[in-house]
């Protein structure tokens, strides 16, 4: 198996091998962040450029991280301090960004197929470092990385996803990611953050928490947004802790070995407890350092591709 | 172009469901008219057009058209958007009043009519709105409009939300014999959506536009035309929901009319999957259902007239995010095309029916003597090569704007002439 994409645009857009092939490459280069000196030399001469327009802490360290372990010169533009702020196009800004040389982009965006769009007008790598509430899949690459590491297999188990899947980027790679390597996905959510077709995506859907946590292998916590965004904004925050809040009890219910991961950043007493997120059941934190060793994989990946067509589209 | 006191056009298949006519006849053509349809007329033309092999057509009646004058000329502009008209067939067309300004007072359709009568290419008519400036609140005077030559009101790009004044609108639009056009979308259920509400927008993450926004609006609409008796014409149906409520109302025997666009009935939802704007009209894109049903609807007569709701947008207005980009696709240069490829080569349509659809309808809808071949007509014919196969390419389109949802497509059909009032205002010079 070769790789021949040029951009990392959504876990729609993969097979089942080219899955497979960055979870290969991430156990490979996991080795690296552990030995004395964390580097290299895979991406030497090589820049990358972290585009994001949107605030992110963890995922643009991550990849920043990642990419100095694959020795690349790593450039961050944030849209506060870019030319962004004076309306320069998306197209413009990664069109500029081509002309600097750079290597590839990694992009942050709140629009929807914002880095589709930006990877139809460079000829340089782009990878969706999370687009609107379309895909982040690194971070579900990473998911399941985690998750394969744990129980020696994705075929077969059961996924529950739970919490706002309507405006989840997220969940939307997990889902596409998991299903296609052949493990069975439940989301979990109040009925109004269901969105309408998402079972066509492969998932089963409930509304009751029990149902979801019964049988499963591993649950994925979503971060629940209340008051920041009015419109997508779940009303009741305790109502939703109550009925869809991950306690110790409620896992008392569920297999004693079951995987609890969230995307982070968490917000404790809401989506669940925290002696659940601090808890044996949980690999939180081994998600943050597997995030290095896959985006290490795509970025490494990408930079050997060239291949334009990334899309399903008929 | 070139004035022309007499063309003759010879030997070919003419179609005019006006007269039941399907046969290969002559046309002649003198001072605007039509004077003579028979086998082998021998007449001293100035110009002889051959038309062997070829299909000869009353010119295209497209009764949703938005040519962007006033205040968006570099979007369109009537010169501009005529001249793509002729190119596309279209001898006539309604331009929609949601120009900056709106078409909502007499000074504005002088300001119009003006430039019409100065730069169009072909039959340019106006549509008025139906309240000022397009907001819902408050009444246009429709009778001054109407005796100013407006031949439908409409506040398209928007429906009028408060039912009490869409009631008075339509006993004013009785009273007058003037044609409301509905824009029949409850933006309410629709709010900020950009693709078909379903699988779609949750696959692209982006919000959903419902087939209740469109249908809950077309249900009132025809409520308001029973109750007013006044005749409604519901304009770019898009859903399945619509076609049967628009075919129950018109078994009632209410005074309903519709029409749909050609990417309603060739295109579904699968086409934005890649996130292309071209792509992102309003209504939006629906399922394969939808389109069967859109089909079924032309073929059975449900759906009585094709238009193209021409929507021209700059580049800087449709490369950029998809949620932030502008609705509408372009469609006068390919209305014909894609029909002729869709629902004559499928079969689905005979010629004579497809004239109706294009022409014959829509002229009747409007109250325009057009659409038709009948001796003493206004001499508004075009001349298609139907088989022949050409690609939309951006750099072809005389329209301004370039925002095609069919950039790239193999099309079969293409106009060799169009004649608009006795003129020739377009000829195929590529072959």
């Amino acid at each position: 198996m070769i790789w021949t994409k040029k951009d990392l645009l959504g876990l729609e857009y993969l097979t089942k091998e080219e899955i497979e092939l960055i979870l290969t490459t991430a156990e490979s280069f996991k080795e690296v962040s552990t030995r004395d000196i964390k580097k290299v030399p895979a991406l030497r001469g090589k820049t990358v450029v972290n585009l994001f327009y949107e605030p992110s802490t963890r995922t643009r360290v991550s990849f920043e991280v990642a990419a100095k372990r694959l020795s690349a010169d790593v450039i961050n533009i944030a849209s506060e301090t870019s030319s962004v702020r004076k309306g320069e196009t998306l197209i413009d800004t990664g069109t500029n960004i081509e002309a600097l040389k750079a290597d590839i982009i990694v992009v942050r965006h709140n629009a929807s197929g914002a880095a589709n769009m930006l990877a139809r007008h460079v000829s340089i790598s782009v990878v969706n470092a999370g687009d609107g509430w379309h895909e982040h899949p690194t971070q579900a690459l990473l998911d399941i990385f985690t998750l394969k590491e744990k129980l020696g297999r994705i075929e077969g188990l059961k996924v529950s996803i739970i919490g706002d899947i309507a405006h989840s980027r997220v969940a939307r790679s997990n889902i596409w990611g998991l299903t296609k390597l052949g493990a069975q996905v439940k989301v979990c959510a109040p009925k109004i953050l269901i969105p309408p077709g998402i079972e066509q995506m492969g998932a089963v859907v409930t509304d009751d928490i029990e149902e979801a946590l019964e049988d499963a292998d591993a649950i994925n916590i979503l971060r629940m947004q209340f008051e920041r965004d009015a419109e997508t904004a779940f009303p009741e925050q305790l109502e939703y802790f109550k009925n869809f809040g991950i306690t110790q009890e409620r896992l008392k219910k569920a297999k004693k070995d079951i995987v609890v991961m969230h995307p982070g950043p968490i917000n404790r007493g809401i989506e669940m407890e925290s002696s659940v997120a601090d808890g044996l059941n949980s690999v939180i934190l081994e998600q943050v350092t597997n995030g290095i060793a896959v985006r290490m994989a795509v970025l490494f990946l990408v930079s050997q591709g060239h291949d334009k067509k990334y899309e399903n589209t008929d | 172009m070139t004035k022309n006191t007499k063309i003759l056009i010879k030997n070919g298949r003419v179609v005019d469901a006006d007269n039941n006519l399907d046969a290969v006849l002559d046309i002649l053509v003198e001072n605007s008219r039509i004077t003579q349809v028979a086998k082998n007329i021998t007449n001293g033309a100035s110009e002889i057009i051959d038309a062997t092999g070829k299909i000869v057509l009353p010119g295209l009646v497209d009764m949703h058209v938005h040519l962007r004058e006033p205040g968006r000329e570099d979007k369109e502009t009537v010169a501009s958007g005529s001249q793509a008209a002729a190119k596309g067939g279209v001898t006539s067309c309604l331009a929609m009043p949601n120009t900056q300004p709106a078409i909502d007072c007499v000074e504005n359709m002088r300001v119009l009519k003006n430039i019409i009568q100065k730069t169009a290419k072909v039959n340019v008519f106006i549509a008025a709105s139906i309240t000022r400036n397009r907001l819902g609140k408050e009444l246009t005077d429709i009778a001054k409009l109407k005796k100013e030559g407006a031949l439908a009101i409409t506040d398209d790009g928007a429906s009028v939300d408060s039912d009490e004044l869409m009631v008075r609108a339509l006993k004013i639009a009785l009273g007058q014999k003037i044609l409301a056009i509905c824009h029949s979308e409850d933006k309410s259920l629709a709010q900020k959506g950009v693709v078909n509400l379903g699988y779609t927008s949750t696959r692209l993450g982006l919000r959903g536009i419902s087939r209740e926004s469109e249908y809950q609006r077309v249900a009132r609409d025809i409520a308001l035309a029973k109750k007013t008796k006044a005749p409604v014409h519901i304009t770019h149906v898009s859903c399945r929901e619509s076609v049967e409520l628009i075919s129950q109302a018109k078994k009632k025997g209410i005074k309903v009319t519709c029409d749909t666009c050609p990417h309603y009935f060739s295109l579904d939802e699968d086409v934005v999957l890649a996130y292309d704007t071209n792509m992102k009209v309003n209504p939006p894109l629906r399922g394969k259902a939808d389109v069967a049903s859109i089909r079924q609807g032309l073929k059975n007569g449900v759906v009585d007239a094709i238009a193209s709701d021409h929507a021209p947008h700059t580049e800087n207005e449709k490369d950029i995010e998809f949620e932030r980009a502008e609705f509408g696709s372009i469609g006068l240069e390919t209305e014909l095309a894609v029909s002729i490829t869709e629902l004559i080569h499928t079969g689905l349509l005979s010629w004579s029916a497809l004239v109706k659809k294009l022409a014959l309808n829509p002229a009747r809808i409007l109250g325009l003597n057009k659409g038709t071949l009948s001796v003493g007509a206004d001499a508004d014919i075009i001349v298609v090569a139907p088989d022949k196969e050409w690609q939309v390419e951006k750099e072809n389109f005389l329209s301004k704007s370039k925002n095609s949802a069919f950039l790239g497509r193999r099309l079969k059909g293409i106009v060799e002439y169009t004649i608009c009032q006795g003129r020739i205002v377009y000829k195929n010079e590529v072959s």
